[in-house]
């Protein structure tokens, strides 16, 4: 009675079908999608419109020196004279952040509920397992980024000189990657677990500082050295620069490369690693 | 031709031995039950043939394949229907069979046929399109059936297929479980606590119990080796002993004496009753009550583990701790 042989032997089967069950449910329930962008909306809509940075030199009854420009001065520290600007590019970075930190808790949902073991006893081969949570953490991502970067827009965000059709795609190239690189830590590090409480103490001990560690709030040349080494390593300053270079500032183009080499390197290298230990540690 | 066949299968997690160097083949098309207390390591059994989980010790082939080396082979011709509900809260049925049907890498067209037609055998046809949250537990349960057969596997596994349910939804489990058997026939796995299902449902049955394989045969051969019926029988006389009376009958193999009343195994109990009861009428002794039960699985679970199955039921609460503890270790 058995006709395996009729069956795909595509190594990738399986792949959109576990990806298509987790995105399902995000699409069914619209409510879901708008609770998870409403969170950077209000950072970006409260936090970015309240720290009004440029108005500490056009505010003050203060006189200014002759010949001190205020725009200047935001443009060198900021690179943009518009401080919401600066940081709602550095929320399209927070969002991808979020979606791919909780990217490990199904891992460890279907690992509470039987589903993985049952899985695991299909020919599906173990690295589709891994990535097809990546997979649906990078596309639910993406499309947040996208709402968050419309509401920036509508909200005033000033694009720079260089900007064009192209640089949005650029955008998701690197959004693309970082979030790829990002859920595949998360994978690994939910791979074993099977409390989420534990998911959770490591999203709430990296969360913070992934994000304040890095220049998608404040420029990094301004921090203590201490910090600067610690963004000088976090993938969320390199995405948020590539984002930067293409939507706000006269683009770098070498800057760019060094930030989409290293994005890309993140992403292959802890993709790799999770390949590698879904074939060791899934299977128990 | 064996369809699995195990040789000193063995895991361990910790210091905590599951399944202890288990050795048994299973005939193709039979329906082979593991009956075993909680905790007696028939799911971990089952996790190993079906690959989730990789033997500490010895080996097995399943289909042929090998469940250390031909692993994917293995997933190919075996379905598997887990002990808990799998199928996704937030999906219909239809949506489940044919995500499985995808894991399969069953093409498209095939696996949309497959998926109605299995619904229709569990009687899900007109559910198809509710989310499973609107199911109840023996909806589930068929669901997980049909899911389990969507590659139309050689052999499928079936962990507790019945934990949970209640008697009627038990009872329709069984029917479903021997109508899929019939339609595609397939060898069936079965592991179970419930000792009245694998008399039912298996052709041969393995008692397990602390990991290890006490007593493997036919239900009726495993009733058999008890070695015959038990008779009861109370007799008027309260001071007389007829229990040297009863041990004349050549067929009478033990005699247990609780005052008036009488506890005799024989063999062929319904020849021999009668007998027993016409000597003792001719000696004069009046028999005012009398019993024949044919010994059940329950007696034969009593022979080889030493407690009742009833007996484990009531610590429950301790085999749930435990089994919890179990999950710690295998994680």
């Amino acid at each position: 009675m058995t006709t395996p042989n009729q069956n795909s032997k595509n190594p990738l089967h399986g792949l959109w079908a576990l990806t298509n069950r987790e995105l399902k449910k995000w699409y069914k329930e619209p409510i879901l999608l708008f609770m998870s962008i409403i969170q950077p909306v209000i950072w970006m809509g409260l936090f970015g419109k309240a720290m009004n940075i440029g108005s500490i030199f056009t505010g003050t009854s203060f006189p200014l020196p002759p010949g001190f420009d205020p725009g200047l001065i935001m443009k060198q520290t900021f690179g943009t004279s518009d401080y919401f600007s600066f940081m709602s590019v550095g929320i399209l970075s927070f969002v991808v952040l979020f979606t791919a930190m909780f990217s490990g808790m199904s891992i460890v949902w279907d690992r509470r509920l039987g589903f993985l073991d049952k899985v695991l006893s299909t020919p599906v081969a173990r690295g589709s397992i891994i990535f097809s949570k990546v997979f649906s953490a990078v596309v639910r991502s993406l499309i947040q980024a996208g709402i968050v970067l419309l509401v920036a827009f509508l909200l005033g965000l000033q694009f720079g000189p260089d900007f064009n059709v192209l640089s949005i795609f650029g955008v998701f190239a690197a959004l693309f990657l970082v979030c790829f690189g990002l859920s595949s830590i998360f994978i690994l590090i939910a791979l074993r677990s099977t409390r989420w409480e534990t998911q959770m103490a490591v999203v709430n001990l990296l969360n913070l500082p992934l994000l304040f560690g890095s220049n998608a709030l404040f420029p990094t040349k301004l921090m203590p050295d201490w910090l600067q080494v610690f963004a000088k390593v976090n993938p969320i300053t390199y995405v948020t620069d590539a984002n930067r270079q293409l939507l706000l500032f006269q683009t770098n183009m070498s800057q760019l490369m060094f930030d989409y080499t290293f994005l890309a390197g993140f992403a292959l290298i802890f993709s790799t690693i999770g390949l590698f230990l879904s074939w060791r540690y899934l299977s128990r | 031709m064996h369809v699995i066949e195990t040789n000193n299968l063995t895991r361990r997690f910790g210091t905590l031995v599951a399944v202890d160097h288990v050795s048994f083949s299973v005939e193709d098309g039979e329906i082979f039950g593991f009956l075993g207390p909680n905790g007696a390591g028939k799911t971990t059994t089952i996790h190993m043939l079906t690959t989730v989980l990789k033997p500490t010790e010895g080996n097995a082939t399943v289909c042929g394949y090998d469940i250390r080396k031909q692993a994917s082979d293995v997933r190919n011709c075996i379905g598997v229907v887990p002990q808990e509900y799998t199928a996704d809260e937030d999906l219909t049925g239809l949506e489940n069979i044919l995500l499985c049907a995808d894991l399969y890498g069953i093409p498209k067209k095939v696996s949309k046929e497959r998926a109605n037609e299995l619904l229709e055998l569990v009687e899900l046809s007109k559910f198809k399109d509710k989310r499973i949250e609107t199911y109840s537990g023996g909806m589930r349960r068929r669901l997980e059936l049909a899911c389990g057969l969507i590659n139309r596997p050689k052999v499928s596994f079936l962990d507790e297929p019945t934990l949970g349910l209640d008697v009627q939804t038990r009872m329709a489990t069984w029917s479903y479980i021997k109508r899929l058997k019939e339609e595609f026939g397939m060898t069936l796995f079965m592991t179970t606590h419930y000792l009245e299902e694998a008399d039912n449902l298996c052709d041969r049955i393995a008692i397990i119990d602390k990991g290890k394989i006490i007593a493997l045969d036919t239900p009726n051969a495993l009733k058999e080796s008890l070695g015959g019926d038990i008779m009861t029988l109370t007799i008027e006389q309260k001071d007389a002993d007829i229990t040297s009376l009863i041990e004349t009958s050549s067929k009478v193999k033990e005699v247990k004496k609780q005052d008036n009343t009488y506890r005799v195994k024989v063999e062929n109990g319904e020849e021999t009753a009668p007998q027993i009861l016409s000597m003792l009428m001719e000696k004069g002794y009046k028999v005012t009550k009398l019993s024949l039960t044919k010994p059940t699985l329950d007696e034969v679970y009593l022979e080889y583990t030493g407690k009742t199955i009833r007996e484990e039921e009531e610590t429950s609460a301790d085999m749930f701790s435990k089994r919890i503890a179990l999950r710690r270790a295998r994680r």
